[in-house]
């Protein structure tokens, strides 16, 4: 095929003859392609014909120029390969395939755990640099919001821990500058927002719900927290605890949620106290807070995130 | 070098016999990436019917109404966190094969060879007529007939809303605009579980068409040469 194209009358000969023309439609196809590989085309195709004895390659030539090809199916042959030849290019193109065969050590017991936590940490890596401070969770109308009965209540252990509300307070402590116990009042002395916004559940289901508190970003600034900390941390009365990462602490949908649908929390959504974090996913929104922590370091991430679950789920 | 037919010949003597005809119709890249995403899209529905075990439905969480219970025996990861670790992390193999193959197909110009264009449309109704209804078969005059490349055509088409669906159920805030095209979260996530469907359904008849098509049609995807074929 190569001769061929570099012929200066191949073009009067497409026009000439209709069959030869048939054989130029292909050629382009594989002399495009054998820019690509172009070590199959001049080795391992070419190579029979200098394998073979000189009566063949004249034969092989032979039947493109002087004879053309049979009436019925233009059959297009390029050129002739011996069968070990062929057998043995077969089975080369084969070891070549198996480099796949790596995607086996998501099989191996051992290696398992860690390569999927790997990618699970990636996965998280990349969460949070998608992650941006500015970008707001959609916020719906009240008409589309899911009725507050059949709004879910998840709890991983006990529904109501039974807080004593007189006594309740939040206790900080870490990277700020005042740290102690602070009291409810004075959280809702804080500038209120309320948002009608999308609360998904890692199982897949969701609903859309009121949630209204003070801004966790306007408390860390009450209690001079260092806001070039990492992380933030949080315990709660049923022994739950979870961890949010400094820009979603910061991020202005972030609540410190004293108020769903507009009436104080109810003991069984989190009273007195709970996280609203409508870009993240459920389990992050801790309830029954009693602890917070502006910290570096995280020693445990969360109750679900150290049984497997992903540390960052941002939605 | 794909399209190149060859013949394969034996050497008796002085004589030169043909034994076979063999055409390279699949090349290596698309070899690894079609394997790769064998395994990828295994590993991605295995986990993903797991991760839908946790709440099979579609409807409201309250009251709750099941649509399937998937069996866990057809599921992969054991439990919801241990199905998101698989499906987070296949997830980027499956992207990365996807991509690999796109820009292969699209920088060598092999993507010919397969996609589905307005001159494959003639041939689709005599090729139904064969398939479905005891037609006469077409003559073969490339790789694929025109019903492969629509199937193949459209699997890439499904490839890729099941990544966009997906993407839009597991960020539905830093991609909104993905999820309102899909009318939010909610329906992302059904629209998600129907694309797997689509694949799935695809799956079967590609399957159903390598029993029938032989071993040689089997062999080409792994060393990339067609013996015999019918072009």
């Amino acid at each position: 095929m190569e001769p061929e194209n570099e012929k200066p009358g191949a073009d009067e000969l497409k026009a000439g003859d209709p069959k030869i023309a048939d054989s130029n439609t292909v050629d382009p196809k594989a002399v495009e392609a054998g820019t690509v590989e172009p070590a199959i085309v001049d080795k391992e195709i070419a190579e029979p014909k200098v394998a073979a004895s000189e009566a063949v390659a004249s034969k092989i030539v032979e039947p493109k120029v002087v004879v053309p090809p049979p009436i019925a199916q233009p059959k297009i042959v390029d050129t002739r390969m011996n069968e070990r030849k062929f057998a043995q290019v077969s089975r080369r193109e084969l070891l070549k395939v198996v480099p796949v065969l790596a995607l086996g050590a998501f099989a191996i017991p051992s290696f398992q755990d860690s390569l999927l936590k790997k990618g699970l940490g990636f996965s998280d890596w990349a969460s949070a640099r998608l992650f941006r401070r500015s970008h707001l969770a959609t916020t719906f109308s009240d008409s589309e919001l899911t009725p507050f009965e059949k709004f879910p209540i998840n709890g991983y252990d006990v529904e109501d821990p039974g807080v004593i509300f007189e006594n309740w307070t939040l206790t900080v402590s870490g990277a700020v500058q005042k740290p102690g116990d602070y009291k409810l009042a004075q959280i809702q002395a804080l500038p209120r927002f309320r948002h009608n916004t999308r609360h998904v559940c890692v199982e897949g289901w969701d609903v859309i719900g009121r949630f209204g508190g003070a801004r966790l970003s306007d408390f860390l600034n009450m209690v001079g927290a260092d806001t070039s900390a990492r992380f933030l941390t949080v315990t709660c009365a049923d022994d739950y605890y979870e961890s949010l990462d400094m820009a979603t602490a910061l991020h202005p949908q972030t609540l410190l949620c004293y108020e769903m649908y507009d009436q104080p929390l109810t003991r069984k959504h989190g009273a007195p106290l709970r996280l609203n974090v409508p870009t993240k996913v459920g389990y992050k929104q801790a309830k029954y807070l009693t602890d917070l922590k502006v910290t570096n370091v995280l020693e445990k991430v969360g109750y679900w995130e150290d049984q497997g679950y992903s540390s960052f789920y941002a939605l | 070098m794909s399209g190149a037919v060859v013949e394969i010949v034996r050497a008796k003597g002085d004589e030169i016999e043909t034994v076979a005809r063999a055409a390279y119709e699949h090349p290596l890249p698309v070899r690894l990436c079609h394997w790769a995403n064998a395994i990828s899209l295994f590993v991605m529905v295995g986990s993903g019917l797991q991760i839908f075990r946790a709440f099979p439905s579609f409807g409201a969480k309250i009251p709750q109404k099941d649509l399937l219970n998937w069996p866990k025996a057809f599921a992969i990861g054991g439990w919801l966190g241990g199905a998101l670790q698989w499906h987070l992390t296949f997830m980027w193999i499956y992207i990365a094969t996807g991509l690999i193959y796109l820009g292969y197909q699209l920088f060598s110009g092999h993507y010919r060879q397969v996609l589905f264009t307005h001159r494959d449309l003639p041939g689709v109704w005599p090729m139904v007529k064969h398939y479905f209804f005891f037609g006469p078969k077409p003559p073969a005059r490339e790789a694929y007939n025109p019903l492969q490349k629509h199937a193949y055509t459209s699997v890439i088409g499904l490839g890729v809303l099941s990544v966009l669906t997906g993407l839009a159920v597991w960020k539905p805030v830093q991609f909104s605009w993905l999820a309102w095209l899909m009318g939010g979260f909610h329906w992302a996530r059904l629209w998600h579980f129907l694309v797997m469907w689509a694949i799935l359904g695809f799956v079967f008849g590609h399957l159903v068409m390598v029993v029938l098509h032989g071993w040689s049609n089997f062999v080409s995807i792994l060393t990339g040469w067609k013996k015999d074929p019918e072009y």
